[in-house]
């Protein structure tokens, strides 16, 4: 196997949102590369549609301290407030910068960036729904993908296209470099240097039906799984309430945002008897279970009861058209109904992982619940956990995550990288995923072990038993298919032997991934035994504040996971029953 | 249903030009090509080779020919195409493996049209202000994703790839159109120049072809004409 060295004082894996802003402020100052496995427009970041909080008051009084009671509440007294702090104050300047760098956000008569509402955000407390999503049409995450790599094109970042990064060296607790692999041509390419990031996105295709892209499927987190590093509060996965039926493509809650509504089989506007205060507007773990409620009493609608309605028929064209296009195309393409005319069958959907890599709030990697740092390696946007979204992220907050946790990620490689001497790092770093490969390869194809075999039965199995409601059953039941999965992926055959663009060996190193963050989330899901969040155990309905206020760490231990707790960091939001 | 495909494929370890495949799949009328394409992949030919990732439209990477007119493999229902489907690889970029196409001088010219804002002010600790009215003017060429579906689908870029093409052009007039933005006078110079705008000669292609329905042609149109008035 061809092996090229290459030597840099940074390396950034991932260009989504988190990876590209951290990138730019790292490249001033350093060598520096970003690694992506696509091409950086194709990061899933573009996918997001509805906004990033930020209390810019453009549209009403509002004050960057209800942002952060929301977003504690929200997370259902899980997330770290002096955190929130930073995410909800520093908001205002991410928000402004992303302006001056070009990103077109939609426009107030004013000429101020347009804001919105979004499920959880209200003024004064709870007072009534915030006009604080900063947007630009239904296709925010898009424009800030666009804008921050607009952004690197003109400082010239150095980028890695289509090279995936397989395996990081950390030798003592010291980060060496990774090692990647070329997709085009089967060579690896060992990157010497002693700052990473990983900003490598979420892992919604542990699940079958989700709003993520195929390429989402845990990298960063596993590969530092598999290195001893812990993964913070994994049983907290989000479902969006609003995937077209089905596919799980993602209808942004901007859609009831702008005065949207969800209607069961009989019309009934369900959300009056769940939060009877926003109704429609809770926060996204409350509607997904109240769905899931709904469906279960029969209330669902189709011939197998097993969906809801989001009604925009009584918004008008004009809004729908100037407010929510692409939605409203998606629903047009994928399901050929007008949503000007007819409501729009909907379930909840695989979305967004609370958990992650655990970080400090400047990205630096956490390698145990007890504050031990890695000393080189950084986590940032939805690969990281900080944690600012606790149980239950709200709308918006992703973006906002990407921007202020990519930039200080990006800060710490700058003081990390000024402080400290590159230490050199061998072609040899390359062999242990030489070897792998080569197993890989060596190996004669069955069908019995395919790649797509392990992975669907991996996604229909997620969905059966560890989606939104959980408990000791389903989750026990759950912990044996894992185990059973885990043992058939170690003879995993693939049939394509070729050195160029072998997409099907990509696919059986990621479902490694994939099973580490299926494990994790199950182990963890088992061991919370109260509910909380995203988080609903069947058998313990109720949160527990005495024995609960607390992150878990699980660590990889052999096939198993072991599971370890650090407590939530609180604030001056004292924890209360969660009601909207 | 049954699906006859029939799939431009070219293993550059083996082959020394492209030959066609052909494969049954069973499929339901509601299903995306790029569905028909990873049961290929995942089920019968694991060697099938095609970039993908968010399967619904927004990131750019699937296009390809599908019965002879450029598409997004995740955009196209089964039901919305004749049967038996033919695919290959988008037009006038080489050809890597399959439908995979050597992206780099796509990006190339996309690069050249300075795709960025470009303001010397300071902007002050708060956004600039922009009326609804002028952001209006560059909205339908912010949604470009860069697929390369129009520049490829231009019959001018196939005999002369030295053309900068209609992507570029969508990318530069999404910044020259924009009240924020002071590097028109750059980007206008690039686009005077033999392989810019002018080379368009209006065929639409580009405009049938994007996936995000971008008046393609229309956005070139305007930035001739913005050249012409800032000469």
């Amino acid at each position: 196997m061809k092996i090229v060295k290459h030597s840099f004082d940074g390396i950034i894996v991932g260009a989504g949102g988190a990876g590209l802003r951290a990138a730019i402020e790292a490249a001033p100052t350093m060598k520096l590369a970003v690694i992506t496995k696509l091409y950086p427009t194709r990061s899933h970041t573009g996918a997001a549609q509805g906004g990033m909080s930020a209390a810019l008051a453009n549209v009403e009084e509002d004050n960057w301290n209800w942002h952060a009671f929301d977003t504690v509440k929200g997370s259902d007294y899980l997330a770290d407030q002096p955190a929130v702090d930073i995410l909800c104050k520093e908001a205002i300047d991410a928000v402004v910068e992303l302006e001056h760098w070009g990103l077109p956000f939609s426009r107030l008569d004013s000429g101020k960036i347009a804001q919105r509402r979004f499920g959880g955000h209200t003024i004064k407390e709870g007072a009534a729904p915030a006009f604080r999503a900063c947007y630009a049409a239904d296709r925010t995450g898009h424009m800030i993908l666009q804008t921050l790599y607009q952004k690197c094109v003109s400082m010239g970042v150095e980028f890695f296209d289509e090279f995936q990064v397989l395996d990081i060296k950390i030798e003592d607790g010291v980060c060496k470099g990774v090692v990647a692999y070329e997709i085009s041509t089967g060579d690896l390419h060992v990157f010497e240097a002693r700052a990473v990031t990983f900003a490598t996105g979420g892992f919604g295709k542990i699940f079958k039906v989700s709003s993520n892209a195929h390429s989402l499927t845990g990298d960063g987190p596993g590969m530092l799984y598999q290195k001893g590093i812990p993964l913070e509060d994994m049983e907290f996965y989000q479902f969006h309430p609003t995937g077209i039926y089905r596919l799980g493509i993602l209808l942004s809650e901007a859609a009831r945002g702008e005065g949207g509504i969800l209607r069961n089989k009989d019309g009934e506007r369900f959300m009056e008897r769940y939060a009877p205060s926003i109704k429609d507007l809770a926060p996204r773990d409350m509607v997904s279970r109240a769905i899931a409620t709904e469906i279960s009493a029969g209330n669902g609608a189709g011939p197998n009861s097993d969906y809801v309605y989001l009604d925009l028929t009584h918004l008008g064209e004009e809004a729908i058209m100037k407010k929510l296009p692409d939605i409203t195309d998606f629903v047009r393409t994928y399901v050929k109904i007008e949503p000007i005319n007819d409501p729009i069958p909907v379930q909840p959907t695989a979305h967004y992982a609370m958990g992650g890599i655990p970080t400090d709030v400047n990205g630096r990697v956490l390698s145990d619940h007890k504050g031990g740092v890695i000393e080189g390696v950084y986590a940032a946007g939805e690969a990281a956990c900080v944690s600012v979204h606790g149980a239950n992220r709200l709308g918006t907050n992703s973006l906002l995550d990407i921007v202020v946790f990519g930039k200080r990620a990006g800060q710490s490689m700058v003081d990390y990288v000024s402080s400290t001497k590159a230490s050199p790092l061998s072609e040899s770093a390359a062999d242990d995923l030489s070897n792998k490969i080569s197993g890989l390869m060596e190996k004669e194809h069955t069908t019995e072990f395919s790649v797509a075999k392990i992975r669907s039965e991996l996604q229909d199995s997620m969905e059966e038993n560890a989606k939104i409601f959980r408990s000791k059953e389903t989750l026990d039941n759950q912990t044996e298919i894992l185990s059973d999965l885990r043992e058939r992926y170690k003879n995993v055959t693939i049939s394509d032997k070729s050195k160029v663009f072998n997409s099907e060996l990509l696919e059986a190193i990621e479902l490694d991934y994939l099973l580490d963050m299926a494990d994790t989330t199950v182990a963890s899901a088992l061991a919370r035994k109260e509910s909380r969040g995203a988080h609903s155990r069947e058998d313990y309905p109720d949160r527990d504040d005495t024995k609960f206020m607390k992150h878990s760490f699980a660590f990889k231990n052999g096939d198993s996971v072991k599971l370890e707790y650090k407590d939530v960091e609180l604030g001056k939001y004292e924890p209360m029953e969660r009601k909207y | 249903m049954e699906i006859d495909l029939k799939i431009l494929r070219y293993d550059p370890e083996s082959d020394k030009k492209g030959h066609w495949e052909y494969y049954k799949v069973d499929a339901e009328p509601e299903e995306r090509i790029l569905d028909l394409l990873h049961k290929i992949k995942w089920f019968e030919d694991g060697s099938l080779s095609f970039r993908k990732s968010c399967a619904h439209g927004v990131c750019g990477s699937d296009a390809m020919v599908v019965n002879g007119e450029n598409m997004l493999a995740c955009q196209v229902l089964v039901k919305e195409v004749s049967n038996p489907i033919k695919i290959e690889p988008i037009r006038g970029l080489p050809v890597l493996k399959d439908l995979i196409v050597d992206m780099k001088p796509f990006f190339d010219s996309y690069k050249k049209v300075m795709p960025f804002l470009i303001n010397d002010d300071e902007p002050g600790d708060r956004e600039r202000l922009q009326s609804p009215e002028d952001r209006d003017k560059f909205e339908d060429t912010t949604k470009c994703i860069l697929c390369a579906a129009c520049t490829t689908s231009c019959p001018v870029f196939w005999t002369a790839d030295s053309y900068i093409g209609p992507a570029a052009i969508v990318n530069a007039h999404r910044f020259v159109m924009d009240s924020r933005d002071q590097g028109s006078k750059q980007r206008l110079e690039i686009m005077k120049d033999v392989n810019g705008a002018f080379r368009c000669r209006t065929a639409f292609n580009c405009t049938s072809a994007c996936p995000r329905g971008i008046q393609v042609t229309k956005a070139i149109e305007d930035v001739k004409r913005e050249t012409l008035l800032n000469n």
